[in-house]
């Protein structure tokens, strides 16, 4: 029986790994999702005929109540809400490692190895921390507020970094100390527990909205590496294998989000923009020129090329559809019409492209920076809706500037520059942006939709 | 240490290198249902949540932890795995 485990186990990790490779391109990455579903499903069955398991009353309740809830939620969620509902999956499966590690301890109180020990504390540290700081990530990404206190707002005070680190070296200690004596220290095993949970807030809490796509990318990556742990805990090679594949898309992931914002890891973690007095630039000089909708719609009816840069604003607005819709008027008029989608536009890794997915804008309409930026002079108009510092020049022209070295879109190289805005106030960076300036940029103030749909009128009536 | 554990650091070295290589051929489009793709795999924390739920062995609360982790881990899975497939249903090709 347990060569028919292990051979059905070693099916399911050619099928997640053959999901994972099928994810390299739009047209194929159904098949692959649902392969990886398949490797699942089939993982699952056989640990069923494990000989361990020999009650299954439990295990029943469980996975109905899981099938239930889970699918309730990947249906009724709308698409708009991505962010939110990836924290709380990451959070789920942080929670389940977590405990799977506390009842691995009480059931094996008494032959506890040191290594054993200390997968389980590391199950537990691990877990928690991906439980509690999903949970405020989502309550960051939600917007929930308590009184005076904006959860989405970074929180910091003086201090902090000292604390949590003397935080962190007190976890270790506890940590330790069980894995040296696990026998009958079950309090040891229960401070670790809510460590794990305090060390998960404290990380999360200081980080803003801009910064999301990171933190998300790092948590999904930690609820990788925790399963990783359960499969030490468990000496089972399914669970290491699945959770390193997944540990090791989210460090990429990661690695990703950061380079694209100039920042390492730790710059992201620990200190954030909230904390660099900004100076007043030198370039931020020039007067803002206002534009109607009206003329707005002259600009972009006379173009040959149009390039839209989404920002977060457009999912705030719902704008999605609207700018599909601008954007196939635009092409029945002759135009070429393309989408440029910076890889931190959003609250996660892609969400711009999910959102106009969703809208029906096909996907070889989206172009990247490296792809748009070489022949940004020969784009007619840029729209910008609700982009701030990804098509901020400061971060290419202005070495003082917190975001210098940034690689951005260089919108300003293009015609005219059309900003979609619904006031002045400053992007997330809390920086000046001299695009707003510049001699080729029109503000169109306003909410995005609104604006977009006034467009949409302009170009119907002719 | 056995060798059985030495023998699963290498499956684990190797399942990095390997979640390096594939992950990083996923084009930034992709990112979003990568993510919530590889959420649902993370939901394989589910088979120890099986392991220990059904030993029946269980004390009460190890009964209720039990539980309460297949119920985690079932969400985690079923649910990353819908919304997956329902987000990549809407990436389309141009004129289809």
């Amino acid at each position: 029986m347990s060569t028919i485990i292990q051979v059905a186990y070693l099916i399911a990790a050619f099928f997640f790994a053959f999901g994972l490779k099928m994810m390299s391109s739009p047209s194929t990455a159904r098949r692959g999702n649902f392969f990886s579903a398949l490797g699942m499903l089939l993982t699952i069955v056989v640990t069923l005929l494990h000989q361990e398991i020999v009650q299954y009353q439990w295990i029943l309740v469980g996975m109905v109540l899981g099938l239930l809830l889970g699918t309730i939620a990947a249906v009724r969620v709308p698409l708009t809400s991505m962010p939110e509902l990836v924290a709380v999956f990451n959070g789920l499966g942080g929670l389940a490692s977590l405990l799977v590690g506390w009842e691995a301890y009480n059931q094996q109180q008494h032959q506890l190895s040191w290594f054993l020990a200390t997968t389980i504390s590391l199950t537990i540290l691990i877990g928690g921390l991906t439980f509690s700081g999903s949970m405020l990530a989502w309550a960051k990404l939600k917007g929930v507020k308590f009184k005076a206190l904006e959860l989405s707002q970074p929180l910091r005070f003086s201090g902090q970094q000292i604390l949590n680190t003397l935080f962190l070296i007190g976890i270790l200690v506890l940590g330790i100390s069980f894995s040296f004596e696990p026998q009958g220290n079950q309090w040891l095993l229960l401070g670790l527990i809510g460590g794990a949970l305090l060390l998960g807030l404290t990380v999360v809490m200081p980080i803003g909205g801009a910064d999301m796509p990171i933190v998300i990318s790092l948590l999904n990556s930690y609820s990788g590496l925790a399963a990783c742990t359960v499969g030490f805990v468990m000496l089972n090679n399914i669970l290491i294998v699945a959770g390193a594949l997944v540990g090791a898309s989210g460090l990429i992931l990661t690695n990703i989000m950061c380079k694209a914002m100039n920042r390492s890891l730790s710059n992201v973690l620990f200190s954030g923009f909230g904390s660099i007095v900004v100076k007043e630039s030198k370039l931020t000089q020039g007067e803002i020129r206002p534009i109607s909708a009206a003329d707005a719609y002259l600009v972009i009816e006379a173009a040959q090329s149009v390039v839209f840069v989404p920002g977060y604003g457009l999912a705030v607005a719902q704008a999605q559809h609207g700018v599909r819709e601008l954007g196939e008027l635009l092409e029945s008029n002759g135009c070429e019409v393309r989408y440029a989608i910076h890889p931190v536009a959003g609250r996660m890794p892609g969400h711009m492209n999910v959102l106009l997915a969703e809208a029906n804008v096909p996907y070889d309409q989206f172009v990247e920076i490296e792809d748009v930026n070489p022949k940004m002079e020969m784009v007619d108009v840029c729209i910008v809706i609700g982009a701030n510092d990804v098509v901020n020049p400061a971060a290419r022209d202005d070495s003082s500037s917190p975001i210098h070295g940034m690689p951005i879109i260089e919108v300003d190289r293009s015609r005219v520059v059309i900003i979609l805005k619904r006031s002045m106030a400053k992007g997330f960076a809390g920086i000046d942006n001299p695009l707003f300036h510049s001699h080729n940029s029109r503000m169109l103030f306003g909410d995005a939709k609104n604006s977009i749909q006034a467009m949409i009128g302009e170009f119907k009536r002719s | 240490m056995s060798n059985e554990i030495v023998f699963l650091m290498f499956v684990f070295m190797l399942a990095i290198f390997l979640g390096v290589e594939l992950i990083s051929k996923v084009p930034a489009t992709l990112h979003t249902p990568l993510m919530s793709g590889s959420n649902a795999i993370s939901g394989i924390a589910l088979i120890g949540a099986l392991l220990v739920a059904g030993t029946g062995n269980n004390s009460i609360l190890g009964s209720i932890i039990g539980v309460t982790a297949v119920t985690l881990a079932t969400i985690n899975v079923v649910g990353g795995y819908l919304v997956t497939q329902r987000m990549l249903t809407m990436f389309k090709k141009k004129g289809k």
